[in-house]
Order: C-alpha cells, then structure tokens, then sequence
C-alpha cells in the first residue's frame, strides 16, 4: 500500500488540469502575443483562467498576474513594492516564521539598504500584533505575513494584523503568502485588508512552474522581470498557456463544493490525530482544531531521528517531510519549530504529515499502523 | 578546421615487448573518449608516436581537456602536419606556425630538430642553425636562448611525414586503464574513498566497487550521491560496476550483540570481508580503500591492523601517509569533491560510540565476534545475495 502524506510539498495533478494542459499544448498551442486567431485561441485559456481565479477572491481579472510559481510571486511582491515605494519609506516588516522565498528576499532587501523588522510569533505560530505595532512606524511600506505556516498549519488571523497596519499606517501595504491557504480558505483580499497576495498552483493539484500574484488595483509595484510586455507589462515572458490554463481549472475545482471539500479535510486530519493518540511517544505540534489549517499536522517522536523515520515509512511507501521539505535539505534545523518554542531535542525529530482532499482513511490507518510498527525498533538502535 | 595532437607517453615506452600491447591499450581508450564529444576523429599509430587527428565541428578546449583524463597520456603537442618537403617549405610552415601562435615575438627560442628521416639532406643542427637564422630575420624581436629557452620549437622529419610543434600540454601520467588488472574499491560518499580509487586506478587496474547502504539510517539519496560519485572517478577510470549492499541488518545484529565501543571496527571487518568476497567472485586481486593513517577511530594503525587481518587479499591503502588538504586537493582535480561534501549520512557514522575504540586488540574483538556466530553468516550470504548491481559509465 501507498499513502503520499506529503501534500504540502506538492499534489498530484488533477484530470480534469491534466486534459487541459494537454489540449493547450498540443492543438491550441498558439502563443497569445500572436496577432492571428491561432494566438486568439491560446489567450482565450489565460482570460478564462483569469476569469476563474478572480472569482474565487472576489477580485477583478485584472489583478490577477500570473508568475512561475510561488517563489516567484514573493519575491515580485516584495521587491516589487519596496522598490516602488522607496520614497515614502526604507521600512519592510516580516514575521521569524516565513518561508525562504519571503525571508531570503528580505535579507537581500537589507543587503540593498532597507531596515528590516522581523516580528516573532506566539507559541501556536500566530504573529505577535502587539509586537508587530511596536515596529510599525511612519517609515514603513510593506508588512509581509504568511496566511498558514508550511511547517506546522498555524492560521495568521489576516484581518487583524491589515487593521492592526493600516490603523497606525494607513499607506503601508500588506502582502499575503498564501501558498499553504489558497483551496483550503475562503480568502477576500478586499475584505481581509490584502493589498498583495501569492499563490501557487502545484499545492492545489495545479501543475509545477506557474503561480500567481494578486495585485489590489491602484497598488505601487514595479516588475521585476523586464522584456516584451506581457501582462500590461507587469510580468513579461511568454505567457504559459498550459500552466494558466491548468491552474484556472484546478482553482475552479478547489473552490467548487467548497465547505463539504474543507470539513473532509477536517475530518482526516481530525482522524489522523486521534489515531495518533495510540502511538506511544508523539506530540503536535500547533493548534489542532479549525483554528488551524486542515491539511497539515507537524508531529515531533520521543527518541527518533526524523530523517531515519522518514525513510523508514518511505520504505513501507509512506511519505512524509520533515520539518518543512522546502528547508529539510539545509544543514539548518527549522526556524517555525524554535519560533514556537518547540524543544531542542525535538528539533531534529519532528515529521509534516499533509493531506488532500483525495487522501482516505485508510492512508491514515495504514500511516499509523506503520508508525506503531516502525517507532519501537527505531527507538531500541540509537547512536551513542 | 583539421587539428593533429602529438600524443606522449612516457612509461608505456620502457615496457619491452609488452610494449605494443600498453599502446593498443592507450589508443583504444583514447578512441573511446574522444568517440564521446562532438567531431570527428582519427587515432593512429605511426612509427612509435600515437597522433590525433581531429576534423569537423571539434571544439579544441574540449579535445585536450578530454585527452587530459586519459591515463597513460604524458604530455598532449598540438602539432602542424604536414607530408615531407623539402627546406624551403619546411621554413615556410615553420615562420608560419610561429606567426600564428605567437603575437608577441618578444621570447627567447630554440629550435630543435630530430631527423628520422636520413634521406634528408640537412643534418639536425644544420636544420636548427638555418631555422634559427630564418627565424631571427623574419621576427628580429625573437632571440636565441639554447639553455633555457621560453619557446621550444621541435621540427621532426620523419619518413613521410613532417611535424611541427612548440606547445606542450601535461596529461594526467600514469598507465593506459584495463592494463593492469582488477581491484575492489570499497566506496563511501566521502572525499577519500573516489581518490584512493582514481589514484589506483592510475596504475592501469580496472575498478570494480562496493558500497554499503543502510536504509532507513542513510537515505536514497546517499546511495544516488555515491553513483554520482562513480560516474565521475569513470571519467578517468573507465565503466565501474558498482555493487550496492545493504548493510541494515547487520549492522542493527552488531548493534545488539556487541559491545558498542567496538561496533564501528566490527562493522569495517564484516566490510572488508563482504568487499572480499565480491572481488573474488569477480577476480579482482585487491581491494582498494580510502583509508589515511590516523585520521579516526577506524584508522588509527591499531584499527588498521584488525581490519586488514580478516583479508587475504592485498589492501591497497593510496592514501595511507596522506594529510587531507592533500587528498582534498586531489579531489578537487578530479572533480569529485564537491559531490562528496553533500551533506548525506553515511552508514559509518550512524550508531558511531562517543569514545569508539581507537586502539583494539585482534583478539579482544575476534571474542566479541563470537557473539555473532549464530547468525551472521546467513546475513552475510543474504547481503550477498540481495545486492544490487549499478554499472556505472561516465
């Protein structure tokens, strides 16, 4: 048996986004700066795409900018903005719990000149507001937050921390991360106080490669990538047809039938947590209720490294990440884990479980009977 | 564009009647090389001397820097060839070959000639003084130095052909590979283990491999990192085949039933035993390891001594005196380190004692081998048996 618990790495593609792609690729592959139909044809999929996600915001079309992925999109709105707003302000906030393509782009910034406040978070993960009004001064220009944690599902409460900014600095600019929470919340920037707001498809059973960029009308932002103009010269590059198209159809998806999709996630993880109750020596880490998000749950194990066990399950074919798999390659142990006061013993022994909406219970019953069965002989062999 | 190479190999030369063979041997990894880039080349013997011939869409870097990996290869002469003529012509190609190579004329020369060719009608220092004497008129910034000159120009007059050459650039030395025989190279994913086999390997012996794997404790990704390591000591080498044993349960059985202290010296025995076994299986006539004297636990020359008593074959230990800014040098040369330093566990340090054993006794842990006589022989054979076989290829 196989159980893939491993979906805030990425997903699987969907059918529907696969036949898509397909048909964009192989009979409407016509480049949409073109001027003859075959071009009109292919542009028609990136409207509609466009069409599909701003729905889904209650947005306009035209704020959508599609981009290669999430990585992409944080940087754009960072440097994007801080760029364009240099003048009102040197100032740009974030949180000790971002993600590399947020925290990394910020260091650059502070190599360029820009001062930078990084805001620590409470115990569950959530962004200190107290902290972060500390900071805020006439000089700021942008707050960036992440909507849920990659690494243990903690849930930023957004409408807070916009009031809390725009309170006491009405022209800063709030930009979102919300790769981990795009499908799996309803999400109104306008209403949420969002001005920017990332996302990427390939978390939601989307393709690999494409992304995108909410951009509130009237925000001041400067492309980063310079070339033939497309996207009202906001993004140029050939648009990808394909990954457009793919993503506007896995949105669509996402979204559709929204409440029962995100109470079943709810459910398993729920599942999944219980069951975990029978497993000797295990803690979440993180809230655990709806407060939380529905598809991630960090578990640390008593006495085990994370990276023996996580072979250990992918050999009995369940995979998992430890920690976030986006830093479980770096020698650096997490920075969410110490961000929320999580051990030093734990550090090293801490496993993501993330589901979809096509795992089953039966994944969850067979990853733990795994776990029971593993966890006793991994914890008799330790290094001395 | 048509460029010929002047091949030198030094050691092939004094090997007698094996000569012949030594040099098939060259020209046949030479062919095989060269068959892998862009263009279109000839490899011949002609008298005594291998040459290269490249034509067509060759890239000149990538000719000598894939020469440059063959064993055997002393020195690698862009050469101008040209069929025999007379001195006039001779001293035409000669200002010519000079003209192109050298925009700045202002270095000291020398010229020296070897005539094979008794036929022609000018002896070697009439042939130096005359070209020296053209040269000087045709570019008055040039000056003769016979001592020490900066530019060497060598003019060899062979029977039918005419070679031209003042550029000399060094190869890798040692023996053509597959000439020398076959050994065992017990290989981690760390920085020693490739150069002790490159460096074997140098001697002409074709490379047989083995690693340990111990999943779940080293991940597959350790395992792809020691293919990777492989397939770049191949460059060199030629094709290794590669066995994959997975070490887990022998390793956990050690584990349980010895003492902890003196779990990673029982583990490199039943290494050395394992690697052993295969290089019999496949007549290799040594194993070959990375191990450098005092480096750690295992290698002090107390562990070294029990180690090594568990094998019959010959241990070739390359790097036994080296310090490791040396051996990491040569790593780098080779193009191996930075796959090395991959942050991968290997399966050595995993359960590794705080203070393991640095100076045990053969007989202190042959006793607590005995722990393990109920099962381990089934546990070795199934190793053997369950192995997996990766032929590596550059």
């Amino acid at each position: 048996m196989e159980a893939y618990l491993d979906n805030s790495a990425t997903t699987r593609v969907l059918d529907s986004v696969k036949e898509i792609m397909i048909k964009t690729m192989t009979e409407d592959y016509g480049n949409p700066s073109s001027l003859h139909r075959k071009g009109v044809d292919a542009e028609h999929y990136v409207k509609a795409a466009r069409e599909e996600i701003a729905r889904t915001l209650k947005a306009k079309p035209a704020e959508i900018i599609f981009t290669s992925g999430g990585t992409e999109s944080n940087n754009m709105a960072i440097i994007g903005t801080a760029l364009a707003n240099r003048r009102r302000g040197n100032h740009i906030i974030t949180s000790t719990i971002e993600h590399a393509s947020v925290y990394n782009v910020f260091g650059f910034l502070e190599e360029e000149g820009f001062r930078v406040s990084y805001v620590p978070v409470d115990e569950h993960g959530h962004l200190r507001i107290d902290e972060l009004e500390k900071v805020l001064d006439d000089e700021t220009i942008l707050v960036s937050v992440m909507y849920v944690n990659n690494e243990i599902g903690s849930v930023n409460p957004i409408g807070e921390i916009s009031k809390a900014v725009k309170t006491k600095c009405p022209r800063a600019l709030i930009h979102v991360d919300a790769i981990q929470a795009y499908g799996k919340f309803r999400i109104c920037p306008k209403q949420q106080g969002i001005d920017l707001l990332s996302v990427s498809a390939h978390k939601i059973h989307g393709p690999k490669g494409i992304g995108f960029l909410y951009v509130k009308e009237g925000t001041k932002i400067r492309p980063i990538l310079y070339g033939g103009g497309q996207q009202k010269g906001m993004r140029s590059g050939t648009d990808n047809v394909p990954g457009a198209a793919g993503l506007g159809v896995a949105a669509r998806e996402m979204y559709y039938d929204f409440d029962k999709k995100a109470d079943y996630l709810y459910h398993i993880k729920e599942t999944f947590i219980r069951r975990l109750g029978e497993v000797e020596g295990t803690r979440v880490n993180g809230l655990t209720g709806r407060d939380s998000a529905p598809h991630v749950v960090s578990v640390s194990f008593d006495g085990v490294r994370s990276e023996v066990l996580l072979h250990a399950l992918e050999d009995k074919g369940v995979y998992v990440s430890s920690g976030s798999a986006c830093s479980s390659n770096h020698p650096a142990v997490s920075g969410t884990l110490k961000g929320i006061g999580v051990e030093k013993e734990y550090l090293d022994a801490t496993l993501r479980f993330s589901f979809s909406i096509f795992t089953t219970e039966e994944e969850i019953d067979y990853a733990i009977d795994c776990l029971k069965a593993l966890l006793p002989v991994l914890r008799r062999y330790r290094r001395m | 564009m048509v460029q010929v190479f002047l091949i030198k190999y030094a050691e092939i030369a004094i090997k007698g009647k094996n000569r012949y063979l030594f040099e098939d041997a060259l020209v046949r990894q030479m062919r095989r090389a060269l068959y892998k880039i862009d263009g279109q080349f000839k490899v011949f013997k002609e008298s005594g001397r291998v040459y290269v011939k490249a034509e067509a869409h060759f890239d000149y870097d990538e000719v000598v820097d894939c020469l440059q990996k063959i064993f055997g290869i002393v020195a690698i002469c862009p050469i101008v060839q040209k069929a025999k003529m007379n001195f006039e012509e001779l001293k035409k190609e000669v200002l010519a070959h000079i003209d192109s190579e050298y925009p700045d004329k202002n270095f000291t020369f020398k010229v020296f000639t070897r005539r094979v060719d008794k036929s022609f009608p000018m002896e070697s220092n009439d042939v130096n003084a005359a070209l020296g004497e053209a040269i000087l008129e045709a570019f008055p910034e040039t000056k003769v130095d016979v001592h020490d000159p900066e530019v060497k120009i060598n003019v060899e007059l062979r029977p039918t052909l005419v070679n031209i050459y003042s550029k000399s650039i060094p190869g890798q030395g040692g023996m053509p590979a597959g000439t020398a025989g076959k050994a065992t190279l017990l290989l981690s994913g760390g920085i020693d283990s490739p150069v002790a086999g490159y460096m074997i390997a140098k001697r002409g012996v074709t490379l047989d491999a083995v690693y340990f794997h111990a999943p779940p404790y080293t991940s597959e990704r350790a395992k792809e990192k020691v293919v990777d390591l492989a397939k770049l000591v191949a460059v060199y080498t030629g094709p290794i085949r590669l066995h994959v044993i997975n070490f887990t349960d022998i390793q956990l059985y050690i584990y349980d039933q010895c003492p902890h202290d003196e779990l990673t010296i029982i583990m490199r025995r039943y290494m050395m035993r394992i690697a052993e076994m295969i290089a019999r299986e496949s007549d290799s006539l040594g194993l070959i390891t990375g191990e450098s004297l005092g480096q750690v636990a295992s290698q002090t020359i107390q562990s070294l001594a029990v180690t090594n008593e568990v094998c019959t074959l010959p241990v070739y230990r390359p790097l036994i005196a080296f310090d490791k800014d040396d051996i990491v040098k040569i790593a780098k040369k080779i193009n191996t380190f930075e796959t090395s330093i991959l942050p991968y566990e290997d399966c050595c340090t995993i359960f590794v004692a705080k203070h393991p054993v640095t100076k045990p006794i053969v007989k202190a842990i042959a006793k607590s081998e005995e722990n393990l006589a109920e099962k381990i022989d089934e546990m070795v054979a199934r190793a053997l048996e369950t192995r997996e076989i990766i032929d590596v290829e550059a």
